[in-house]
């Protein structure tokens, strides 16, 4: 059983390694495409000038022309960086999976009971809602801040939150922690994502606004409009936002079988609530003139600092009846 | 997601940045002639409500003639406001902010121990927080106003919006439009089959599966008229197709709010009914479901004792493991309470009680909330009399089960002192060199009672409620040795031992019993809320993931063949929109095959705002990427 623990460790860093270099990848492609563009942007400007097709439609007219002539220096729709980007994310990814089940195993239960596994799944989740989504929708310029992210979280897993594979005390064992934990994770991986895109949102949304500070971030025109990035964080929050309701009611239930009570505002269900209030706000706030858009977003990276606070802070700094990072807050 | 690269640059570029919530996509960009009012009320507010505040503030003066509104006015102008979706979104903001301080400070309601510990170190600043209500944050009147006026704010706007909904349930989809250039999803083609035909195989597509509302119309032949760029021409007869689905997407949102409303009422009225005690109970003893048994009894305001159903119960066993390993040395692994229950008519039946099991005896819930030692303890004073006998619960305070617990024994003979026990049991007693103590296993290995001596009154006779788990020692006088140290007496089961001071001695039972704090409880409501939180979920599901769309199509003969055109509208951004109106011109009987989706005249792009080309969407950068 140790040396699945041990492998399972093993195998987190490999993941960490592999995602450390997809993030390398993907920034470079992100780079690269950044030229690619600013080329496109040059040689439209210069038909322009020199009166080609006029007009509006001279934006237009200008991508078939590179076609001829740069076509065979790169297979079609895809680039290099790209390619070893999406290769080692969906390594790393594997690498995860693995190690996860191994430290099922080790541990002889569900793998997600304490801090240092709740991140190690949670990063899980965030990659293969960017991954699945990618097979239907391109959405490779979130790579890099989504294996950025993880490639963090996971660092700070095994070095904060490290904790050795044993069984658990009595309150959690139970099937909700299955259901109550693994939705909840799930959730958060998926407000990550989300959170990623509305970031980008936020910042394309501003140099697009001609703010002087993203002046030089060229790579942003590489990233889909404002309008776009706010769609697609808002299928993820719809998605998170069902499942960390449901995280909720779950809990109720769990914990009116286990303390005898559906809801004590416990330091966790405080913020549990506070998360739901902040994203239920953010729906609302799509929907009101004058809120929409920039603002909402808002919401998102409010949301998700109050995610990652339910996680880190309710855990580390308060006491309350959900103590089981494993870590003596004491030491 | 069967979406072209097309669509998305379209509504990219069609529109102003403004993400598109109900509250501008879902508005035909040309009303139909005939103002469909219920539509109008849904171009406001979207997976929520505030729909009916924002329509009617459209409509109403502004601000300047405020102060000539009278009492009349401002009421009602108080009650738009309240239940607009702007003050709704800033209750919410509110609702979020006013719960953190209750994680932060410690509540009366979790820790009363810790809020006394707070105001002992923080005298100004606690008194002032204890008069705000900061601990009891969540009955505190700012806390209960908020979500009072979001319940309110919540009623004013989903009961028009119910009414309007249930009127909108049986309408018909709105008419084709005049137009459909603008429309976020459109298709064209031409055909060698009828109008007539055209219409009824796409009306025959759209109702397939009964997801769609389907009307089937016609049009008058139209002049031309109109100049320059918005010139209309002429055109014959047309067939036309109006389709809509979706509906349950409005269902879904009044359900979870209605259900959030039947959820907190529920819950409100579990708080009157519901009973809950709390017992220590002893290997071998037992107690009856009766108010007197219980250590501490709460109740709502509309319990009757009579409720009570009574059964008893009685502790035949109590097991517990701990981890042995390194990795998590003596941390719990399994605690069972064997008990037998007997039920009023005298049946009796073996159960067991775990952590997560609680018991169900007549729909009220025991749980095993803790456990512990209950070390029997007998005191003979310094006349030898039994001045003491029973047991003690010792209540645990570490992972070890070093446990604490208080004898308080009277004075039996006349002339004698009461005396005080203070002190440990340790499961697993260590002791050092020093003499000091401390437990190293949480089970009963090598049990040790460590206790401190108090004599002088400890106030028994004076008929005042105690808390038995603690001793005022500040009025007594300890016992000391030589060194004018607090003797400290140590006792293992089945030893007796001397107490210091010539005040007795004292025995400790061989067998130390295990106690657990059992906590009972009875709230009607539960199957309720669970009923209400549930149907509030399925709502949220159904109204954020149902698609809400229309679909228009016209068709009409020119040059011997049909043109066909259609138009797609939807609430809130829909990938699959495009997609509906694709399979629709599909489903058109023998349509051209040079026929191309989207070659709708007006379809053009009317802003591109960015000058390069495909500016930044996620479709584009392949076709940059295919490009080099």
């Amino acid at each position: 059983m140790t040396n699945a623990a041990e492998l399972s460790t093993l195998l987190v860093w490999a993941s960490a390694t592999a995602l450390a270099i997809a993030l390398v990848a993907f920034a470079v492609d992100l780079a690269r495409r950044t030229e690619v563009r600013t080329d496109a942007r040059t040689r439209a400007r210069e038909l322009a000038a020199v009166g080609g097709p006029a007009g509006p439609d001279a934006g237009r007219a200008a991508p078939p022309a590179p076609t001829s002539s740069a076509a065979p220096a790169v297979p079609a729709g895809r680039g290099k960086a790209a390619g070893i980007a999406m290769s080692t994310t969906w390594l790393g990814t594997a690498m995860l999976l693995v190690a996860i089940v191994l430290r099922g195993v080790a541990a002889g239960r569900t793998p997600w009971a304490n801090m240092y596994e709740f991140t190690m799944v949670g990063s899980f989740v965030a990659l293969v809602a960017f991954l699945a989504v990618n097979l239907r929708k391109d959405l490779r310029f979130l790579g890099a801040f989504v294996t950025g992210l993880v490639v963090l979280f996971l660092v700070l897993g095994l070095n904060v939150f490290y904790v050795a594979a044993t069984g658990v005390q009595p309150a959690l064992q139970s099937y909700w922690l299955v259901i109550h934990v693994g939705v909840a994770i799930t959730a958060t991986g998926i407000f990550t994502v989300a959170f990623v895109a509305s970031v980008l949102q936020l910042l394309r949304d501003h140099r697009d606004a001609g703010a002087p500070l993203l002046a030089g971030w060229h790579w942003l025109d590489r990233v889909p409009g404002a309008t776009s990035l706010e769609a697609l964080s808002f299928r993820f929050n719809a998605v998170g936002f069902v499942l960390w309701t449901f995280t909720i009611i779950g809990g109720a239930i769990w914990a009116e079988h286990a303390w005898g009570r559906y809801w004590g505002w416990d330091p966790k269900e405080v913020w549990s609530f506070v998360i739901w209030v902040v994203y239920a706000a953010y729906l609302h706030a799509r929907t009101t003139r004058g809120w929409s858009g920039r603002r909402a977003a808002w919401f998102v990276v409010v949301g998700y600092a109050c995610v990652l606070f339910n996680f880190t802070g309710v855990n580390l700094l308060f006491t309350g009846k959900h103590s089981y990072s494993g870590l003596n807050p004491g030491n | 997601m069967s979406e072209t690269p097309r669509t998305q640059r379209e509504t990219e570029a069609r529109r102003p940045y403004r993400p598109e919530g109900i509250d501008d996509a879902f508005a035909a960009p040309e009303r139909p002639a005939h103002g469909d009012e219920t539509h109008g009320d849904e171009t406001h507010g979207d997976a929520t409500h505030g729909a009916a505040g924002d329509g009617a503030r459209t409509g109403e003066q502004p601000g300047p003639s405020l102060p000539t509104l009278g009492w009349r006015g401002m009421l009602r102008w108080t009650w738009r406001q309240l239940t607009s979706m702007r003050v709704a979104l800033l209750l919410l903001m509110l609702l979020a902010v006013a719960a953190v301080p209750g994680s932060i400070l410690p509540q009366r309601s979790q820790d009363a121990g810790k809020v006394i510990e707070y105001l002992g170190d923080h005298p100004t600043t606690g008194e002032w927080l204890d008069r705000l209500g900061f601990f009891d944050v969540y009955t505190s009147p700012w806390f209960s106003a908020i979500y009072l006026l979001l319940m309110v704010s919540l009623v004013g706007c989903i009961v028009p919006r119910t009414v309007a909904h249930a009127r909108n349930l049986r309408g018909r989809p709105p008419r084709t439009p005049a137009r459909f250039g603008r429309f976020p999803a459109t298709a064209a083609g031409t055909t060698t089959a009828s109008p007539d035909d055209v219409a009824a195989a796409v009306a025959a597509h759209l109702r397939r599966g009964r997801t769609f509302r389907v009307d089937v119309g016609g049009e008058e032949p139209r002049a031309a008229r109109g100049r320059g760029p918005r010139a209309v021409p002429a055109r014959p007869a047309t067939r036309t197709v109006a389709a809509e689905r979706g509906y349950l997407r409005e269902t879904g949102n009044l359900v979870f709010h209605l259900a959030l409303l039947g959820l907190i009422v529920v819950v409100a009225l579990g708080q009157l009914f519901h009973y809950r005690g709390q017992a220590i109970v002893t290997e071998g003893r037992g107690f009856a479901n009766a108010v007197v048994d219980y250590d501490t009894f709460d109740k709502g305001a509309w319990f009757r004792p009579s409720e009570l159903s009574p059964f008893s119960l009685t502790l035949d066993d109590f097991s517990s493991q701990f981890a042995s390993d390194t990795v998590a040395f003596a941390q719990a692994r399994d605690f069972t309470a064997h008990v037998t229950v007997t039920e009023p008519d005298g049946a009796a039946s073996k159960e067991t009680i775990k952590v997560n099991h609680p018991l169900t005896i007549d729909g009220a819930k025991v749980y095993l909330q803790g456990n512990g030692f209950a070390p029997e303890i007998t005191v003979h004073d310094a006349q030898g009399q039994v001045a003491f006998e029973g047991r003690v619960p010792f209540l645990p305070e570490d992972s070890m089960y070093t446990s604490r617990g208080v004898v308080k024994v009277p004075d039996v003979s006349s002339g004698l002192e009461q005396i005080g026990l203070v002190g440990y049991f340790l499961p697993t007693a260590v002791v050092d060199d020093d003499g000091n103590a401390r437990s190293v296993f949480p089970q009963p290995t090598d049990p040790l009672l460590v206790l401190e001596v108090y004599r002088g009154n400890l106030g028994l006779d004076e008929g005042v409620p105690q808390n038995v788990y603690r001793l005022d020692t500040a009025s007594l006088t300890p016992s000391v040795g030589d060194d004018g140290e607090r003797v400290k007496v140590l006792v293992r089961p089945g030893e007796t031992v001397d107490l210091p001071d010539g005040l007795g001695t004292i025995t400790v039972g061989q067998e130390v019993p295990r106690y657990v704090a059992l906590d009972l409880r009875y709230d009607p409501s539960l199957a309720w809320v669970l009923t209400f939180a549930l149907l509030a979920l399925a709502g949220l599901a159904v109204s954020l993931f149902t698609p809400r769309r229309r679909v228009w199509l016209r068709a009409w003969e020119d040059e011997g063949r049909t043109v066909v055109e259609l138009a797609g509208l939807a609430r809130g951004d829909d990938a699959g929109l495009q997609g509906e109106v694709d399979r629709a011109l599909a489903a058109v009987p023998g349509l051209s095959p040079d026929t191309i989706p989207d070659a709708t005249p007006d379809a053009t792009a009317e802003a591109v705002p960015d000058p390069v080309p495909d500016a930044g969407t996620a479709d584009s950068t392949k076709g940059q990427e295919a490009s080099r």
